[in-house]
């Protein structure tokens, strides 16, 4: 055991580098350039039951140290992630690796879990609850605590490989939410998604992306997903694993004191290729900059300021 | 894909905000009609220009500033190191050009077909070019295309030079095949005239290798990506939406 190494839900993870949903597709694109088996794990591209193109373009706008985007769930469908992918992705990729998964009704979900669960290399699932429920009206899963534990139950039902519910940030209490999915049998939480974001292009007076709008990710969401971690980790006995605008080691290690057991990476992926590489590769002079001899230890160990 | 660092060694306005930056680095494997991925100082994503010129460790953008990104990038000045994805995109098939092929570029749809006409006259085929502006001060590289011993038609869209109307007013009756890269009204238009031919197109891009899905473009043969399995796209698969 490293000094970087984590448990994840009860499976070993060697660094707690993990890739975000939809930054890394099926893990190839990156495979061909750095040897991808040193990550932690990493998170596939949302699948759901069936294909879907996603939205129109543009789905991709800059801001001030991030981006949005309205890609919407670009994925070939449950039965060619199984049938092309994953035997594609077993060939770069040798570790467990985390299966995110998106659905618009509670048995969407379940049906695609359940589908996804004889894949052996299969670790995790990560529920990306912030579809819109077409059964409730469009709004998404992860803006009720009621909706989000219905999806969380429907799916622990169908496995039990640890469950992990990927959270909305765009709610007002975000505890509520996390502790709904506890208390209906997920083993950890992620957080956090995209925030809600527009952009409109001054020359032709339109939102710069198709939809209008998307999520906002990158750097500059970066303290209110640490936020987020220090909020949902306090109130929850199940791991948390954070994420939102990490690019650094230091943004690793600022998520792990905010109670993160492991962190994920995304929008970094997308304009360094390396990213995730490069944070792995500077943690332990990260960690012995601050006198962290082992990255587990300092999970949650954010301190308190003395009273005055 | 290759990330590595270029320096600049040349950055100058050619036309009306088109502008033409020559850099040193590592050029290995660019073929005609890929792109590079420009990390300009400041900005988050990355700037995708496609490659104008590439030969022995020199490189050549032609691009156009549109916006905050492209105006830090025209402010760059030579000594400046640059971090840049290259090889990106499918590139243009060269084995289907037969004896006599036509390349269409208009604006700055231009650039990747001086790489790809260059290629082509190595090889030993003479490419007729045609060149579409909307006007005289926006033209570029005329002079450069006649250096290949290409046959060059400029278009404007005013008249100010060369044909008046637009690339598809000065085709010429016969040609083997169609090249081109421009704006998808040009685009449209030259895939109603007859002939088979590869088109080069645009999009939004995220990451410009794959990743985020954020370019995806519907095809004939399915769902694909321009920035990777594109940007060019054999005529027969491509799917007109709006």
């Amino acid at each position: 055991m490293g000094r970087l190494s984590v448990d994840l839900c009860g499976v070993p993870l060697d660094n707690p580098v993990i890739p975000a949903s939809g930054t890394f597709g099926f893990g190839y694109e990156f495979a061909d350039i750095y040897d991808i088996n040193l990550l932690g794990t990493f998170s596939f591209k949302g699948t759901t039951r069936e294909p879907r193109f996603g939205n129109p373009t543009p789905r991709i706008a800059e801001c001030t140290a991030g981006m949005i985007n309205a890609v919407g769930l670009q994925n070939p469908g449950v039965e060619k992630v199984l049938s092309e992918e994953l035997p594609k992705l077993k060939k770069v990729f040798h570790k467990p690796v985390m299966a995110n998964v998106s659905g618009f009704s509670a048995e969407d979900y379940a049906y695609t879990v359940e589908k996804l669960d004889a894949e052996a290399q299969i670790g995790w699932f990560e529920i990306n609850v912030s579809c819109p429920n077409v059964h409730g009206g469009g709004m998404s899963f992860g803006t009720s605590p009621a909706a989000a534990a219905e999806v969380t139950a429907a799916v622990r039902k169908v496995t039990k490989k640890p469950v992990l519910v990927k959270l909305s940030p765009n709610v007002t209490d975000i505890v509520s939410i996390a502790k709904a999915c506890e208390n209906a049998g997920a083993d950890g939480i992620s957080l956090i998604n995209t925030l809600l974001g527009m952009r409109i292009d001054l020359k032709t007076k339109r939102p710069v992306i198709r939809n209008v709008m998307g999520g906002f990710s990158g750097p500059a969401i970066f303290p209110v997903a640490l936020r987020m971690v220090y909020q949902t980790a306090k109130a929850v006995s199940i791991p948390v694993v954070g994420m939102g605008g990490v690019s650094t080691a230091e943004d690793v290690l600022e998520m792990m004191l905010a109670g993160a057991a492991a962190v994920e990476v995304g929008a970094a992926n997308l304009t360094d290729p390396f990213a995730c590489k490069k944070i792995i590769e500077d943690l332990p002079a990260a960690m012995d900059r601050y006198g962290i001899e082992n990255l587990k230890d300092i999970i949650g160990g954010v301190k308190t300021w003395e009273k005055t | 894909m290759k990330n590595s660092v270029f320096t600049i060694v040349e950055n100058k306005k050619l036309a009306s905000a088109v502008y033409e930056m020559r850099l040193a680095g590592d050029t290995e494997g660019i073929t005609p009609g890929q792109f590079v991925n420009i990390s300009v100082p400041g900005f988050f994503l990355r700037r995708p220009i496609s490659v104008c010129d590439c030969e022995n460790g020199a490189l050549t953008l032609v691009y156009k500033t549109v916006g905050h990104g492209t105006e830090a990038m025209a402010a760059l000045k030579p000594g400046e190191a640059v971090d840049l994805l290259t090889g990106l995109g499918n590139g243009y098939d060269l084995s289907f050009a037969g004896g006599a092929p036509l390349l269409v570029g208009g604006g700055v749809g231009v650039p990747p077909l001086y790489y790809l006409a260059k290629t082509l006259v190595q090889r030993g085929v003479k490419p007729a070019v045609i060149l579409g502006f909307n006007t005289k001060d926006e033209i570029f590289y005329e002079g450069e295309f006649k250096a290949l011993g290409c046959a060059v038609t400029v278009t404007t869209v005013d008249g100010s030079y060369g044909v008046k109307g637009f690339v598809t007013d000065a085709f010429p009756a016969h040609y083997s095949y169609v090249y081109a890269c421009g704006p998808k009204p040009m685009l449209r238009a030259v895939y109603n005239k007859p002939g088979d031919g590869q088109y080069s197109f645009e999009e939004r891009m995220g990451c410009g290798f794959g990743a985020c899905m954020g370019c995806s473009c519907k095809t004939k043969t399915g769902y694909k990506r321009v920035c990777k399995e594109g940007p060019v796209f054999y005529k027969e698969e491509i799917v007109w939406e709006d």
